[in-house]
């Protein structure tokens, strides 16, 4: 097979993979009316909003051979964060920053954590993940956070639910991504990232500072989840110590869906982008036809198995 | 002979799509019978042996063994009928015992429950066959050394008593002490009646163990006959297709001031002590057994290691602790001997392989420019006739040799001045190693200091100015190269001296 024939068939993958989960909604009598309009793909998208910030950070953290389980926790800490300070007075955009920020904080002591004991990711995230969790709860004195308004409820809708515009979480989510991408692709930090998860030992061995990197990985990564957590909390208008619970799992599917590798190396943000949207067309899809949400879960367990056999196969025809 | 031979390949061709890898091979192995299999990378050899061993099946000839017809389905299929494969890279499961391993897939068992006296049994007898009954049977793999390993994934391939034994570069990670000891348990398989493939790049090791030779060139058989009384020139001359006169550049240059010196330099546990001088255009070479601590001494001075003890001074060097990066920075470059673990990234390009140690030199205001990497690459490709596709394929689809090379350039790019190769031609072809020598020369002549470590003497006796032997972690001995002799550093080597 051509090269270039290749690579096109590896980016394309994702992009058919969604066109056929697409169509497949579009088929059936129940749907077929109400599925394929602008508005369905309105709310499609807005659905897709936190998980696809999520999967930008987990993109990287996936490309350089690590993984972060904590993310689910992360985005519930830092939204009750945010509530707390909305709860006290402060605006929106410090309350953003803010959350952003602690999101940052969560990613630096992963980092930092997995670099300095030299434990696996896994482990490391698998520990966040609790201490995170019941964090959120401890602030939130174990109950939800309420405010009374703030703006940062809006950027998950638009004042008028039948117009054309996008929600601004739509509108970030697409810029983050088309920066994240660049970052990864163009920028001596993202050459890095690939090499680390390519082979760690020749990383090091060429002078990339590979402990520094990790930290900076896992921090930046920890600055999105914290986002996420902002548009949870938009969505939510509360913050709620129980929100996204197995939320990682979405998050890391739509990252290997997308043509990532887990063993680290490959990787790539439009990948990755389709496959959160193909999550959440199927989520949505399944919904308007109807079906109970087990139905849901058993045929996206079956969707990510589909999805990393199938990109085994283009591995092996590419070798 | 009269009796029918223990293999016998008649034309066999393998296409890959458009690459004909075998064009019509024929090979004939006799039982009791040494047969060195000799050809560059990319002459088919690999394929010929995954033909053999069941892992392909071939589009046209006719394979027989012991004079029936053979065609294996798979490798299991083959090791059953007789054919036993053992690979460069070993396939061990290193938390198991020596015994599990050896009867992986074959114990001895009675409703499912392990027998464990008569694995024992038989687990030693496959090692007494080969000369090493003693072994610990009960020690994980993964506490033996390389050779033993090596002896243990031998003894699985004897348990179903193989006709035929296909060793793959058996001796590219084994000391001289080690391939003595390999050489004696070949040639007891060989009196037991066991035909052996034997395939290596170290011709005068093939002539040593092996009775026959075959040589193979672009997927044909050029040429065939006993060893003994052979000519290396001939077979060298029939695998390159051309004469190679000097594998060994004589090239004149003159040596400048110390550039890179290690002061009584301790890294725990391999390295106990070791001082070296290095000069401007001086090619110093380290000699030693596996595990005498060479590695550990480039990768000390590399700071990939930490050092417990000692100094190393690099001429314009920087304050403060060095790691690999500040090496890099100071124009010290270094190969590892593990082209796949840790000298490349396997599943990324070879201009990204390539220019790793200075990416942000290709970078403006922040941005990788893809295409003046891949003018770089491109340059290097053409430069040391690296066959590829282009530089943006990924490099782990290339041959041993053409890896090297460009594992080789990304220090030349760099461009490092002080150069510290690890087993630089480990496992790859003639005409690659005869470049990468010319290149050793080319750099010395141009004042750059070079140390090379490597296993292989005449490697070391033709290319360096200072040979130094080291012996359990100690630099024993730097002298010119005029004071040396193979037997000589073998002496100092083993502790002898």
């Amino acid at each position: 097979m051509p090269p270039s024939l290749a690579r096109l068939l590896r980016q394309a993958g994702p992009f058919f993979g969604l066109l056929v989960v697409i169509a497949l909604f579009s088929i059936p009598a129940e749907t077929r009316e109400f599925f394929l309009t602008y508005h369905n793909f309105k709310t499609i998208f807005t659905q897709t909003v936190i998980v696809a910030i999520g999967a930008l950070g987990m993109t990287m953290i996936i490309v350089s051979g690590g993984i972060d389980l904590s993310v689910g926790s992360s985005i519930a800490f830092t939204s009750v964060v945010g509530a707390l300070l909305i709860q006290k007075g402060w605006g929106p955009f410090p309350a953003l920053v803010a959350m952003i920020l602690s999101g940052g904080f969560v990613g630096l002591l992963n980092g930092a954590a997995i670099a300095a004991l030299r434990l696996v990711p896994f482990i490391i995230t698998l520990g966040t993940l609790g201490v995170m969790r019941g964090s959120a709860k401890w602030l939130g004195d174990n109950q939800t956070v309420n405010y009374e308004s703030s703006p940062i409820n809006t950027w998950m809708t638009t004042p008028d639910p039948f117009s054309y515009a996008l929600p601004a979480g739509v509108w970030v989510t697409l810029g983050l991504a088309i920066l994240t991408s660049v970052l990864l692709r163009h920028t001596v930090f993202g050459r890095h990232v690939f090499a680390l998860g390519s082979n760690e030992a020749t990383a090091r061995l060429c002078g990339v500072p590979t402990t520094r990197l990790k930290v900076m990985i896992y921090a930046l990564a920890g600055c999105f989840f914290g986002l996420a957590g902002v548009f949870q909390l938009a969505r939510l208008r509360q913050g709620d110590p129980t929100v996204a619970v197995g939320l990682e799992l979405d998050i890391i599917a739509s990252v290997i869906i997308g043509g990532a590798s887990l063993s680290g190396g490959v990787g790539t943000v439009l990948g990755s982008m389709i496959g959160a949207l193909i999550m959440a067309v199927l989520r949505n899809g399944s919904q308007q036809m109807g079906w109970p949400t087990y139905f849901q879960e058993i045929i996206i367990g079956l969707v990510i198995i589909v999805a990393v056999f199938v990109d085994r196969l283009r591995q092996g025809r590419q070798g | 002979m009269t009796s029918a031979p223990a293999l016998r390949l008649t034309g066999i061709a393998k296409a890959f799509g458009a690459t004909r890898a075998l064009k019509g091979v024929s090979f004939e192995l006799a039982a009791g019978e040494v047969h060195a299999l000799i050809g560059e990378n990319g002459a088919g050899k690999s394929t010929l042996m995954k033909v053999l061993s069941g892992a392909h099946a071939p589009d046209a000839g006719s394979m027989e063994l012991a004079g029936r017809p053979y065609a294996p389905s798979d490798p299991h299929d083959a090791r059953l009928k007789g054919v036993a494969m053992i690979y460069q890279e070993l396939n061990l499961a290193l938390h198991l015992s020596a015994q599990e391993n050896i009867l992986l897939g074959a114990e001895s068992a009675r409703g499912g429950w392990i027998d464990h006296r008569a694995s024992r049994a038989r687990a030693r007898e496959a090692l007494a066959q080969l000369g090493h009954e003693s072994l610990d049977l009960d020690r994980p793999v993964r506490a033996f050394s390389i050779a033993e390993q090596q002896v243990i994934e031998i003894a699985r391939a004897l348990l179903t008593n193989p006709r035929v034994l296909i060793m793959d570069e058996p001796t590219s990670s084994l000391t001289p002490a080690d391939t003595e000891r390999l050489f004696a348990a070949i040639t007891r398989l060989r009196g037991q009646g066991v035909g052996i493939i034997y395939i290596s790049h170290f011709l005068e090791e093939c002539r040593r163990i092996a009775d026959r030779y075959t040589v193979l060139k672009d997927g044909e058989t050029v040429g065939s006959g006993p060893m003994p009384g052979a000519s290396l020139d001939h077979i060298v001359t029939l695998m390159t297709g051309r004469e190679v006169r000097e594998l060994y550049p004589k090239s004149e240059h003159s040596l400048g001031p110390v550039v890179l010196e290690a002061r009584e330099l301790v890294s725990a546990p391999r390295l106990r002590r070791a001082s070296l001088q290095v000069r401007a255009g001086e090619i110093v070479g380290l000699a030693g057994l596996i595990g005498a601590g060479r590695t550990e001494l480039l990768r000390a001075v590399f700071a990939l290691d930490a050092c417990d003890a000692g100094a190393v001074i690099v001429s314009g060097g920087r304050p403060g602790a060095p790691t690999p990066r500040s090496r890099w920075a100071e124009g010290v470059g270094f190969l590892s001997e593990n082209r796949k673990e840790e000298g490349l990234m396997l599943s990324q390009s070879l201009a990204d392989n390539l220019t790793l140690t200075k990416a942000s030199a290709f970078s403006r205001l922040g941005l990788i420019s893809p295409r003046r990497q891949v003018a770089v690459a491109q340059r290097w490709i053409d430069a040391l006739g690296v066959k590829c596709r282009d530089a943006t394929q990924p490099i782990g689809q290339l041959s041993g040799g053409n890896q090297q090379k460009i594992a080789l350039a990304r220090l030349l790019e760099h461009p490092a001045r002080i150069f510290l190769l690890d087993e630089p031609t480990r496992g790859i072809d003639v005409g690659s190693k005869a470049q990468i020598y010319r290149l050793i020369g080319d750099l010395a002549r141009a004042g750059k200091a070079v140390v090379v470590v490597s296993s292989y003497l005449p490697e070391l006796l033709g290319l360096c100015d200072t040979i130094g032997v080291m012996c359990r972690g100690e630099l024993a001995a730097v002298r010119p190269r005029s004071a040396w002799t193979e037997a000589e550093i073998m002496r100092v080597a083993t502790g002898a001296g």
